[in-house]
């Protein structure tokens, strides 16, 4: 169903289902992502989008449902080691670290693969220092990437909206996942900014040979750079479709306008 | 005289600042040469005030005093600026730790001069052997996955046991042995004396801290998983506990040297300046640089927010725990130092009430400054033990008391007029980041450099 049906699939949900007390916040949502895909999740507020991202990094546990990616079932595994296997994100109310550099804030994401071990830190041998310079290097491109050039000794906390979602982009990128999950990135930007993100979202898709999930709020925002798009509300998916086919759909109309309101639209 | 001390206190304590500031300042010169004189020098300095020549002395023995607990509480409050400042976590089991490392150490020391190599040999073992047994059981329950907290816990325990009970064992079987070599109290045989009692206390200044850190270990299993407030609450538990061990130490626990609520005399008086000074600087160099690279970004991250550490791949429990051990390690070494420079071990001084000095300290500091945690150990014993107490004293008997109502008093128009601290976040010399100010490579040509490996 999606373009790229000759890539192998990286991620595959399937039944996935999530209760809150009796709140099915998500209801036997399926999705299939293809390599190299770049999709789009979209639904009015409280939908459940950003709960099936907590589901597929783990952070919540499914009441039902399979989530695979690359292959494994992601059942039972704690969020950070999910993050290891290669799935990054953003989230919706930016969550940088607020106290620590620009810098630091990217190279926390380099933890995992970091090269070098505690002995090596306390006794800061050769490896340590190399390691830590290579690491540091490859900080920084990402910030140079991402227009983030000479701010990396601010702290987060004090940069400007924009650049913290930059930020926070680049910090997900640096883990070096194979899939990278966008919780509406353009949220509280301005349409100048919005045209930015998504070049820098359709340049780092290419540059990174990344599968990208986007959750977006605004139907524009998605319309414009998404593929494929699964339409969600009151934790189900309603449709699924190219922009074309989404903007023509009765329901999505509906759910996002109210109902009666299609005609009118 | 009162207005003679008054100046004389303030200038004491400015010079310990200046001089926390210089030894700072050279550990962070680049060549080694540099670094090591220097930190020789800042020994001297004080060596040679704490030197008497015929009747004069720059820092006469209640200076010297202050000096030695203020570098016993440095490593005990940077331990709980790592746990507190740095990881996130609010504890009160620092103090328990403390003590754990103040009475392992003396028992260690004490037996030792009294003939008896049981507490060395006991903890040595016992420590080593619970070292490899948990780092073991640990591994393997990495490859399991999905045991649960108090399955886990249960195997640590049952794994300490087992090397606790090996490590008496290994006690009495080697007890022979030395005791020719150690004499008596009286009559010290080769190894009780001179450079091997020296080389023990050493020892019993490393082991002392591991065992607290062990210890540490095996109480962050299951307390860590449930989130700081409560772990607070735990921990206060832990100290409160230990307390209770300490005074019941030759009732309940077969301690018959600690002598329970009586209190140990007669430890050793092992610590010297040039110990208590090594030891704080060791503590110094293993913080900064466990802070200075992933596994302190790691850790502060954990503070800065949880949810968003788990989706960069961190190890929540395991950063909380690493923490917590090499905290504990500190307050644990800090105890022996402190038990080896007072030569007297009283449970009320281990006193969960007195184990809010520690936090008090880091907070007065600064949360997640070094520099601040080391400043407030010096100025705050100098300001309280030293200055209040006496310009106090001269008011009358009971004046001094009142210290315990104006430090209170300067806490809270602290928090109200600098929240973050004396020193905030602010670090000196050795302990600054390294700011990345411009690229240490030429810039990448084109944007196509493989900055991941795609
Ligand atoms: N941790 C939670 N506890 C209880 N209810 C939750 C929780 N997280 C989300 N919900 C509920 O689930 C529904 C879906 O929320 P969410 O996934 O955040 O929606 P969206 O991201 O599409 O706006 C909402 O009704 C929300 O209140
Ligand atoms: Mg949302």
């Amino acid at each position: 169903m999606e373009n790229n049906t000759s890539s192998p699939t990286i991620l595959k949900v399937e039944g996935l289902t999530k209760y809150f007390g009796g709140l099915g916040a998500v209801q036997n949502f399926e999705m299939v992502l293809k390599q190299g895909d770049l999709n789009g999740l979209i639904g009015p507020n409280g939908a459940g989008k950003t709960t099936v991202f907590n589901l597929i990094t783990g952070i919540y546990v499914p009441t039902r449902g399979l989530i695979e990616f690359d292959g494994t079932s992601t059942a039972g595994r704690e969020p950070f080691e999910i993050t290891r296997s290669g799935i990054a994100r953003t989230f919706q109310n930016i969550r940088l670290f607020s106290n620590l550099s620009v810098l630091d804030n990217v190279r926390i994401a380099y933890h995992p693969h970091a090269g070098y071990s505690l002995t090596d830190s306390v006794l800061r041998t050769k490896r340590f220092y190399v390691k830590e310079d290579e690491l540091t290097e490859q900080a920084l491109d990402f910030l140079a990437i991402f227009g983030l050039e000479g701010i990396q000794n601010e702290l987060a906390k004090n940069l400007p909206y924009g650049q913290q979602r930059r930020v926070e982009i680049a910090r997900a990128l640096a883990a070096n996942p194979k899939l990278l999950l966008l919780d509406e990135p353009a949220a509280g930007m301005n349409p100048k900014e919005i045209i930015e993100l998504m070049d820098l979202i359709h340049f780092i898709h290419d540059r990174f040979n990344l599968t990208i999930l986007l959750i977006e709020h605004q139907m524009r925002v998605v319309m414009g750079i998404c593929r494929y798009i699964t339409v969600m509300d009151f934790g189900q998916v309603i449709a699924r479709g190219n922009p074309k086919e989404i903007q023509a759909n009765q329901r999505v109309v509906e759910a996002y306008l109210g109902k009666g309101a299609g005609h009118a639209a | 005289m009162e207005f003679g001390f008054l100046v004389g206190s303030i200038v004491k304590i400015l010079a310990l600042l200046a001089y926390i500031y210089g030894i700072l300042w050279v550990m962070a010169q680049p060549s080694r040469w540099v670094k090591a004189g220097g930190l020789i020098v800042a020994f001297g300095v004080v060596q040679l005030g704490l030197t008497k020549f015929g009747n004069f002395q720059i820092l006469n023995s209640f200076d010297s005093g202050l000096l030695f607990q203020a570098s016993a509480m440095t490593m005990v409050a940077l331990g709980l600026n790592l746990i507190y400042g740095f990881n996130g976590q609010f504890s009160l089991g620092q103090w328990g730790f403390y003590g754990i490392g103040a009475y392992t150490a003396a028992d260690i020391t004490y037996r030792w001069v009294n003939g008896d190599a049981r507490g060395l040999v006991v903890i040595a073992v016992g420590t080593i052997l619970g070292a490899v047994i948990l780092t073991g059981i640990n591994k393997l329950l990495n490859q399991i996955r999905g045991v649960p907290v108090m399955s886990a816990f249960t195997l640590y325990l049952i794994g300490s046991i087992a090397a606790g009970y090996v490590a008496v064992m290994a006690g009495k079987l080697l007890f022979p042995v030395f005791q020719p070599l150690l004499g008596t109290n009286l009559e010290p045989g080769i190894l009780a004396t001179g450079i091997p009692l020296q080389v023990v206390f050493f020892l019993a200044v490393i082991l002392a801290g591991v065992f607290a850190a062990e210890i540490s270990f095996l109480l962050g299993v299951p307390v860590l998983t449930l989130g700081s407030d409560y772990f607070g609450i735990a921990t206060l538990g832990f100290t409160i506990v230990v307390n209770v061990l300490m005074v019941n130490s030759d009732t309940i626990l077969p301690f018959p040297e600690m002598k329970g609520g009586r209190g140990m005399v007669g430890i050793p008086k092992l610590t010297t300046w040039f110990w208590a000074f090594f030891f704080m600087i060791v503590v110094i160099v293993i913080m900064r640089n466990i802070l200075r690279s992933s596994t302190g970004r790691a850790i502060m991250s954990v503070r800065e927010d949880e949810t968003a550490a788990k989706a960069m791949g961190i190890d929540i429990a395991g950063s909380k725990l690493m923490s917590f051990i090499i905290g504990s390690l500190f307050a644990g070494m800090g105890g022996a130092i402190y038990a080896h420079f007072i030569g007297f071990l009283s449970p009320g001084s281990f006193d969960f009430l007195v184990g809010f000095n520690p936090l008090i300290i880091v907070v007065f500091g600064g949360l997640g400054s070094m520099t601040g945690t080391i400043a407030a150990s010096f100025g705050w014993l100098f300001f309280l033990e030293g200055l209040l107490r006496v310009l106090l004293g001269q008011m009358g008997t009971e004046a001094p008391t009142w210290r315990y109502v104006l430090y209170p008093l300067t806490l809270l128009l602290l928090m109200l007029i600098r929240p973050q601290g004396l020193l905030g976040t602010v670090e000196w010399g050795f302990l600054k980041a390294k700011e990345v100010l411009v690229r240490q490579k030429p810039k990448p040509a084109s944007t196509d450099t493989p900055a991941v490996q795609a």
